[in-house]
């Protein structure tokens, strides 16, 4: 996302609107209450979470192994296997085949790989049509915006914006805000894209090492459409998807669907396995980072992430400021990890957009420790310069005076005689606490003095 | 049985009747309190920050003021689980480590260590229990609600002791208040919304005041209440625990 804005700012902007704040955190809620619902139908949930939070260290110890296996068994099976270091070289192989093939318009569902490999726009450079089929992703690609969530993109739009959106894309009537109505339009305007392309990219929900296949999850069915009508599939995996055996998809779908919208299971879980007769099938891994992160005992842990997008729906930072105001593909608590491993001075905010309350890191099927990585970050980016000097300085005055226990007696005692003599030295336009806050009243002692007085000698 | 008292340094310079409140509740227990006068922060505010590697001046403070004690009992969750996490001093960390395993929030300090049956409090008010994070899913006073697991709460188990005390439920019982330490200046908008949604939700249901094991929380709520004007008000766990309205 282009801009050169911090969270707080754009979460500023976003809160100038009360009433959409409160719709947007009372949308989000509701999934995290159904999540909830979901997960105590389940008496074993808390093992099932551990269990795969296990299956995901073993494949990250051991990912290396993993990976070979599954492009030995992919080859076998007659799948192409291609490797990629970075989002261009992702780029450039998925272009490639879309050439080979002499091919200009072409059908996705959703990936948040290729969001975060910046697809779209390099294919649109080139000249190629890329058409989202998830009806969400579609929506925000009609109006030219990135993805706000990664399970649900087009939550922070209301259907009455959606039904003047098809109507100026789609030509469906003005004012008609019918949800059933809309996906209708949207419907027919996507078969057409279906039945016409040649070539289908989807993502990978999950990829086993043990039988070379994959696995896609959908609730709108539109990979399998896509898939089953083009002569080529190109699927695109980040190189952390991979899970040991075909056994251990049943804690992980478990798990997935109802940490992301309190299904019992996705519409949809598609596996592929070879291409049918006549078709290509491609499958393009990914690392852009991910084995530096392996390498890392502070992050690696985000690498379990199976994008379930439980995180953001029970952020409260995330449901009050809205996925835009991450600018990164993948926003929230687990975008805020993952960020500034890519950028570590575009995304120096992003680990500070959280009060580290830890509800992301419980939600979290795979256990990821979400708010200890968000502290973790932080250390890492004062460390590396990426802090702003009026924090430095603050910061700085505070643990010397926080050190001396002398100074901190006498600074205490004088904050507290300016509070209570120069009210509005404090109170004042310059201290963001007070635009929406009052200063807490200063007690005329300490406890400190007060315990000298009445117990010290007592 | 060598009690020390740990009073956060805000608490110490804005809320010292919260300070007293939990040294007399724990005098009424029959304890011997001490409170080491040089004692300054945690150093959370720097850690949390980024700047825990400034913290070592800091913490080699809290040791030499809390080195020899059997207990170390604080009235915030919040400074608790920074104790219990991040209490490092190269120079000797066997000490360190002590005190990072004698520390404990002044609610579970009640109910676990003391084991507290009855308290002689009362407080006939209409009382909301806002959970704060540190010490519900840090120190796990209460179950969270992101789990599958039993319910328990420690803070409400001492709070129904109190004669009176009419415990609201809420619509989110253990949402986050938008505090967060520097949060709340850094990200001021999310900050001051996130405190006004958990005060719509006491107002929702009657409470007249909101309570909580950590007075950071309550200070930031504090503040949005007093621009509101509102009747509702803040008061310390410890407080309530002390109290004796009738």
């Amino acid at each position: 996302m282009n801009t050169n804005k911090t969270h707080s700012e754009l979460a500023e902007q976003f809160n100038r609107d009360t009433k959409r704040v409160d719709w947007h955190d009372e949308t989000l809620w509701f999934v995290r209450v159904k999540r909830d619902r979901a997960a105590n139908q389940i008496p074993e949930w808390e093992q099932l979470r551990e269990a795969a939070s296990q299956i995901k260290n073993n494949v990250l110890s051991n990912l290396h192994d993993y990976l070979l296996e599954f492009e030995r068994q992919a080859l076998l099976n007659g799948i192409h296997v291609h490797w990629a270091t970075d989002a261009k070289e992702h780029n450039e192989i998925v272009h490639s085949i879309i050439q080979q093939h002499g091919i200009n318009h072409i059908v996705k569902s959703k990936s948040m790989l290729t969001e975060e490999c910046g697809l779209n726009e390099y294919l649109h450079d080139q000249g190629i049509e890329v058409i989202d089929t998830d009806l969400g992703e579609r929506i925000v690609q009609l109006a030219n915006e990135p993805p706000s969530h990664i399970v649900l993109p087009c939550i922070h739009w209301k259907k009455e914006e959606i039904s003047e959106l098809f109507h100026q894309h789609l030509g469906t009537p003005k004012g008609n805000a019918d949800p059933k109505f809309l996906t209708d339009a949207a419907r027919a305007h996507l078969r057409e894209h279906f039945l016409t392309s040649r070539l289908a990219i989807t993502g990978v929900n999950f990829a086993i090492a043990e039988t070379g296949e994959f696995v896609v999850c959908t609730n709108e069915g539109n990979a399998d459409l896509g898939v089953q009508l083009a002569d080529v599939h190109i699927a695109c995996m980040g190189i952390e998807k991979i899970i040991p055996q075909r056994k251990h998809l049943g804690v992980f779908l478990r798990l997935l669907a109802r940490s992301a919208t309190g299904q019992p299971i996705t519409t949809y879980s598609s596996h592929f396995k070879k291409p049918r007769a006549g078709q290509e099938m491609h499958i393009v891994l990914v690392d852009n980072g991910r084995s530096k992160r392996l390498a890392s005992d502070d992050f690696r842990n985000a690498l379990k992430c199976i994008r379930c997008g439980a995180c953001f729906n029970t952020c409260p930072v995330y449901r009050r400021s809205g996925g835009h105001s991450y600018h990164t593909a993948v926003a929230g608590p687990i975008g805020s990890i993952l960020a500034p491993g890519f950028d570590m001075e575009k995304n120096a905010d992003l680990p500070f957009a959280s009060t580290l309350c830890g509800s992301c890191s419980h939600v979290c099927p795979v256990k990821i420790d979400i708010h200890q990585q968000l502290f973790n970050w932080r250390q890492v980016l004062v460390k590396n310069g990426h802090v702003n000097t009026t924090k430095k300085i603050g910061i700085g005055a505070a643990s010397f005076i926080l050190s001396r226990p002398w100074l901190y007696k006498i600074s205490g005692s004088l904050v507290r005689l300016f509070m209570r003599a120069v009210p509005s030295l404090i109170n004042n336009r310059l201290n963001p606490w007070y635009t929406h806050r009052e200063m807490p009243k200063a007690a005329p002692k300490s406890f400190n003095s007060w315990y000298q007085t009445n117990r010290k000698n007592g | 049985m060598k009690v020390g008292l740990f009073i956060p340094c805000y608490i110490d310079q804005l809320y010292p009747q919260v300070a007293i409140a939990t040294l007399e509740l724990l005098e009424k227990q029959g304890l011997k309190v001490s409170y080491p006068l040089n004692q300054t922060c945690c150093g959370q505010p720097m850690a949390n920050s980024g700047f825990e590697h400034l913290t070592h001046d800091c913490n080699k403070n809290f040791i030499q003021n809390f080195d020899g004690l059997d207990y170390i009992v604080c009235p915030s969750g919040s400074c608790t689980l920074h104790v219990k996490e991040h209490l490092h001093d190269k120079s000797d960390e066997t000490k360190a480590e002590k005190i990072r395993n004698r520390v404990f929030e002044l609610v579970e300090f009640l109910t676990d260590v003391v084991g507290v049956k009855n308290l002689d409090a009362s407080f006939p008010h209409k009382v909301g229990l806002h959970q704060s994070c540190h010490g519900l899913r840090g120190l796990h006073l209460a179950q969270m609600s992101e789990l599958v697991a039993a319910p328990y709460s420690k803070p409400e188990q001492l709070l129904k002791m109190v004669k009176g005390l009419e415990l609201i439920s809420l619509d989110r019982k253990d949402e986050c208040c938008g505090f967060g330490g520097i949060f709340s200046v850094f990200e001021e908008a999310v900050s001051a919304k996130m405190g006004q949604d958990r005060i719509a939700d006491h107002i929702k249901h009657e409470a007249e005041y909101m309570t909580g094991v950590d007075m950071s929380c309550l200070m930031h709520m504090e503040g949005i209440l007093k621009r509101q004007k509102s009747d509702l008000k803040v008061i310390h766990i410890a407080e309530i625990l002390n109290s004796n309205l009738t």
